[in-house]
């Protein structure tokens, strides 16, 4: 890779609960702006726990408590004068599966705008078609846009929630096992979307897909629990390092197929 | 001795197939019969005269007027609260000590006969509070009632909501509110409907608790501190105290073709403005 890049997110000596469960042990690492990360590791090892702990989405679970710190650029994500709201703004999300609201495509992009108080119609309208553009999806949809949204393909509403995470202009887009509900063609579509969003924002992908990993990511996280089953990061360096010579013996087994 | 796996599933399918024609006819049966005999007696002049000789004659104009009144008035009192209730269950509270005090409450109110609800109204609301038997009264006594169904009817549509929904709209940086408005409601809104649909079938059926707070006049009521009589406890007197059963049977049949019309007005209403596309 050889691309140094600054932090856009850092997280140091991150540790997080559920109740008396030690889910994620002292992560710390920094997240290069502008680039794909990829998170991979066995099923269990926290990768999705940590992903969530970026945008704060393990706050709604009640039992969650973290240690540590984190900072989008070098703002504290976890601050006392830190608003939540401004958080998720900044840091987007798409979820495993395409979870398109039963209303309309258009009302599904302008949901997010909407409630940060954009309310001109023009405005609203030039959002949707930037953001369905941005995903590929506009001229196929331009004309249905007042159509109910779970009438698209799955692979086209999981483009559309991408659009729908864009329409909020983030900064950071994190993408839990995005395409793992997805045949292969869509898979590669969104692929190729993450490497053209990259251009402009900073990608944080949770991925049980390793090939996956290799194509679209620059750096690539390790994780594994550990004896305590303590999610741990094991290695963490760029991508084609990791796949042709990693360091961690536990890398190496698992990249190999030995396990996971 | 062991049954063979065939016959017992094509038992229990018949017997099941049994017991639901069996309830289908039960029901169907009641419609038909009450509706066979007190059609005949419904004219326009019967929808349209107040009762008089206590209702051996004349007409339920008054009843009608007073069951939609109580019915409208106990729905508007009970709506906001109960919902509302429902929703801090749901979305506000994490299983506390406030939350148990509730649910115990509500679990309790469900399970006490309309009649205790009908003496508190008396005390309280009539005597107390000085409102007499009029619709007022009993529309706030039958507001008390309904209030466990409502809260948790619409407790259960809430919850049954997609936690993706929630997750959405947070993760697009909405507030907790806008999340409720945006994510929640427009999802479980049926499921609330139908729990205001329940409570409108108890109001319109209840008789003990509105004889003791809404009274017995037959006189068309002229604003909701009028005394009125309601269709189900009209029904109740003509046929208790021998008066009509003639006109007993052509209340009972207004009284649910009432109800079968409010199903059907309310089902279409959300349909058109709240369920669009959901």
């Amino acid at each position: 890779m050889g691309k140094s890049r600054k932090s856009k997110i850092k997280t140091k000596d991150l540790n997080l609960y559920y109740g008396s469960f030690h889910a994620l042990g002292d992560i710390t690492a920094g997240i290069p702006e502008k680039a794909i990360t990829a998170i991979i590791g066995p099923s269990g090892c926290g990768k999705s726990s940590l992903l969530r702990l970026f945008n704060r989405m393990n706050d709604l679970i009640p039992s969650a408590r973290i240690e540590g710190e984190a900072f989008l650029d070098k703002k504290p994500i976890y601050g006392k004068n830190t608003y939540v709201v401004d958080v998720r703004k900044k840091i987007g999300m798409v979820f495993q599966k395409p979870n398109v609201f039963p209303v309309s495509i258009y009302e599904n992009i302008i949901m997010g705008p909407k409630s940060h108080g954009t309310k001109s119609r023009e405005k609203l309208a030039e959002i949707t078609e930037t953001c369905l553009t941005q995903v590929a999806l506009w001229d196929e949809v331009k004309d249905i846009l007042k159509k109910p949204a779970q009438e698209l393909s799955a692979g086209a509403q999981q483009r559309l929630c991408i659009a729908r995470a864009l329409a909020v202009n983030p900064e950071v887009i994190l993408m839990d096992e995005s395409c793992s509900a997805l045949d292969p063609e869509s898979t590669m579509k969104i692929e190729g979307l993450m490497l053209e969003l990259a251009k402009k924002y900073t990608i944080i992908i949770v991925t049980h897909n390793m090939e996956q990993a290799i194509r679209v990511s620059d750096m690539s996280m390790f994780m594994m629990i550990d004896d305590k089953k303590i999610g741990r990061l094991v290695e963490y360096s760029a991508t084609s390092l990791m796949f042709s010579n990693p360091k961690d013996k536990r890398t190496e087994d698992y990249i190999t197929g030995r396990f996971g | 001795m062991r049954v063979n796996p065939r016959t017992a599933q094509k038992f229990a399918k018949g017997l099941i197939w049994a017991v639901a024609l069996l309830v289908i006819a039960v029901l169907l049966f009641i419609i038909v019969f009450i509706l066979y005999r007190g059609l005949s007696v419904i004219n326009w002049s019967f929808l349209t005269e107040v009762p008089r000789r206590s209702g051996r004659a004349g007409g339920i104009a008054s009843p009608i007027v007073g069951t939609l009144s109580v019915t409208l008035l106990a729905v508007l009192v009970a709506m906001p609260f109960g919902v509302g209730t429902a929703f801090y269950l749901a979305e506000y509270t994490r299983g506390g000590i406030i939350t148990r005090i509730i649910r115990f409450c509500t679990e309790s109110l469900a399970g006490i006969p309309s009649i205790i609800y009908g003496l508190f109204g008396f005390i309280f609301f009539v005597d107390v509070l000085g409102l007499d038997w009029s619709i007022l009264s009993g529309g706030l006594t039958v507001a008390i009632m309904i209030l466990p169904t409502l809260i948790r009817t619409s407790e259960e549509a809430i919850r049954s909501v997609p936690v993706t929904y929630r997750e959405v709209s947070y993760s697009l940086g909405g507030t907790k509110w806008q999340t409720i408005r945006r994510a929640v409601v427009p999802s479980a809104i049926r499921g609330i409907a139908n729990g205001l649909i329940l409570s409108v079938g108890r109001c319109v059926a209840e008789t003990a608790a509105l004889i003791m707070t809404a009274g017995v006049e037959l006189a068309m009521p002229r604003s909701v501190m009028d005394s009125s009589k309601t269709m189900a406890v009209h029904f109740y007197t003509l046929v208790m105290e021998g008066l009509s059963t003639r006109n007993a049977y052509g209340t009972a049949a207004v009284l649910i073709i009432l109800v079968f019309l409010i199903n059907v007005v309310a089902n279409m209403l959300i349909n058109r403005f709240v369920a669009k596309g959901r």
